[in-house]
């Protein structure tokens, strides 16, 4: 047999209820991986040893009607899990233990999984290359001294050198896809509302969303069936009848609209990014798709608006550290300059510098100016999405406008690190869902991704364009293990 | 627009961080480059675009309103840097 880690979570799934392989076989080989790949620093927390007691515990007594039956996960940093520390990547929260748990984690934990421990992200998940982390830069599998993508960098980096069968992250502006693009993984951002905000670290309230991230289409079906929930926790949860969207999924591409907007083609966009592009295009038209060309003519101020919206939200959201109920504190001479003094030593540059853009453009004199004009640039961008999905099914894109770069490239230029996201951000802004599958490699050997965006609540169908596309694109990972 | 370093120290004291000379240098040049990232809104009219607060059309779902107490004061304190046992404790307020 192939090793542990190499299997597919449906893989693994099917093989632990055939009773070929035991939970605490699977869980010790990802622990054993885990213990041989401290260097990519993709943990923050640890929680082998309790994991492999629930894999002994679920041995004596299996349950395998679950959906992933004593299957081991590590989640990004960001899901509070009860009882073991949360830290949302930053030295504010490095020792909370939190005394509830994320209705997406404990989705999880209901359909058999096992928690592995706690994965490294950008502090507060603000940041595109995992380097804003008090724990320190995350590695990307793909070679040494690149960036894994963010925010969710050390779920991606974890996933793709195979320390976690599966993990979820969370999706703002991209911290799904960008990563999933950069380590040759899929990533989903589901619809605004489909899985419940309930326990984890708060960013943008209005942008957040979590997502699996899997080895593949049919993993990231059975992942999303898990977490997607109605949830009365979160007021913003929607009450929609979701699927079962492993059982439904299926090649079904054949008379499909397909969208391919023309803002996306930007200036300065490697050929190798364009000629990816075009691949998809042509895989999906010999599949049976029709392609159309579409417009959606504000995207190029998506960027812009999410700069305002996302810092202000974080400015309100962040406002509650203040080392008073929990997390860091730094003595002052009186409660203001313990304040200031504990938010100025407690977050990182990038964290205080989105706080001081959001805590500007909501002041008084510059609301107008900036946030209320903001919202009504991001009603335009929904309306643009909304105008072309009565002509195409689903939209298709590259995932980011270049392959992952050199970890410190793009630390001493904010702009140029918040362009990593403009073919992401967008989907945000109008709460859509969208996929990104690994669909080639640069001329270094980075993978590229593909970004699949549908209408609100059709994640079963673009899943299932992306299940066509996988098969078609047949992308091989190149990993060496050179971290080893 | 320009922002200056008077108004980095206004919106410092505002978001409760505080700011040194040197740190506030060097947010005063990342700021202005944000800015004049942003201001390129301003080539956009929205004069006829309602603002989007929310994608989510639904209505906020009511609850009841009623205690769910979880008898979890002691751990909730245990997260606190500093506590008497029964409340947080703060620098003093009022002399």
């Amino acid at each position: 047999m192939s090793n542990i880690t190499d299997l597919t979570l449906v893989d693994l799934v099917e093989k632990i209820k055939k009773k070929d392989l035991s939970s605490k076989e699977i869980t010790k080989a990802y622990v054993e991986r885990a213990e041989k790949s401290k260097k990519l620093n993709t943990y923050i927390t640890e929680d082998f040893n309790n994991a492999l007691k629930k894999a002994d515990n679920f041995d004596n007594s299996p349950d395998f009607d679950k959906k992933i039956p004593g299957i081991p996960i590590a989640v990004k940093d960001l899901f509070c899990t009860k009882n073991l520390r949360t830290t949302a990547g930053s030295k504010i929260l490095e020792n909370f233990i939190p005394t509830y748990e994320s209705t997406v984690t404990n989705n999880i934990w209901n359909e058999g999984g096992i928690l592995l421990g706690k994965l490294n992200c950008d502090e507060f998940a603000m940041g595109s290359s995992n380097e804003t982390s008090f724990f320190g830069n995350v590695q990307s599998p793909v070679a040494e001294k690149l960036v894994p993508g963010g925010s969710s960098g050390g779920s991606a980096s974890a996933l793709a050198a195979k320390l976690t069968p599966t993990t979820i992250g969370t999706d703002t502006g991209g911290s799904i896809r960008q990563p999933a693009s950069f380590t040759g993984i899929v990533g989903l951002k589901p619809t605004y509302g489909s899985c419940s905000r309930y326990g984890i670290v708060a960013f943008a309230s209005s942008l957040d969303q979590a997502g699996p991230m899997t080895r593949d289409v049919k993993d990231c079906a059975l992942m999303l069936s898990i977490i997607s929930s109605y949830d009365n926790k979160d007021s913003t949860s929607i009450n929609f009848k979701r699927e079962d969207y492993l059982k439904k999924l299926n090649k079904s591409i054949k008379g499909k609209k397909i969208g391919i907007p023309k803002e996306y083609r930007v200036e300065g966009m490697p050929k190798e990014i364009e000629d990816l592009w075009q691949k998809g295009i042509t895989i999906a038209k010999e599949a049976g798709a029709e392609i159309v060309d579409v417009s959606l003519p504000n995207t190029n101020y998506a960027l812009p608006a999410y700069y305002i919206v996302a810092p202000a939200e974080a400015s309100s959201n962040l406002a509650r550290y203040d080392g008073v109920k929990y997390g860091f504190r730094s003595e002052g001479k009186n409660l203001i300059d313990m304040y200031e003094k504990t938010r100025s030593e407690g977050f990182g540059n990038e964290v205080k510098r989105r706080i001081m853009i959001g805590t500007y453009v909501l002041s008084s004199g510059y609301y107008d100016a900036y946030y209320l004009k903001a919202q009504k640039v991001r009603r335009l961008i929904k309306d643009d999405f909304d105008d072309v999905y009565k002509k195409v099914d689903a939209i298709l894109t590259p995932s980011t406008p270049s392959t992952a770069f050199k970890i410190g490239e793009k630390t001493n230029d904010p702009v140029s690190m918040y362009l990593n996201d403009i073919f992401t951000v967008p989907v945000n802004l109008a709460g859509l869902p969208a996929i990104s599958i690994p669909a080639g490699h640069d001329q270094k050997g980075y993978p590229l991704g593909l970004q699949i965006i549908g209408k609100a609540f059709d994640e079963q169908n673009i899943l299932n364009i992306a299940y066509s596309l996988q098969e078609e694109v047949n992308f091989k990972n190149k990993m060496n293990d050179w971290w080893m | 627009m320009t922002i200056d370093l008077k108004t980095v120290k206004k919106i410092s004291k505002l978001a409760r961080i505080s700011v040194d000379d040197k740190k506030a240098k060097k947010l005063e040049s990342d700021l202005n480059s944000i800015f004049e990232f942003i201001e390129k809104l301003n080539q956009l009219d929205t004069s006829k675009s309602e603002p989007l607060t929310s994608v989510v059309d639904a209505k906020l779902q009511l609850r009841k309103d009623e205690i769910k107490s979880q008898n979890i004061r002691d751990q909730i304190l245990k997260n606190s840097p500093d506590d008497n046992k029964d409340f947080f404790v703060v620098p003093k307020v009022i002399e």
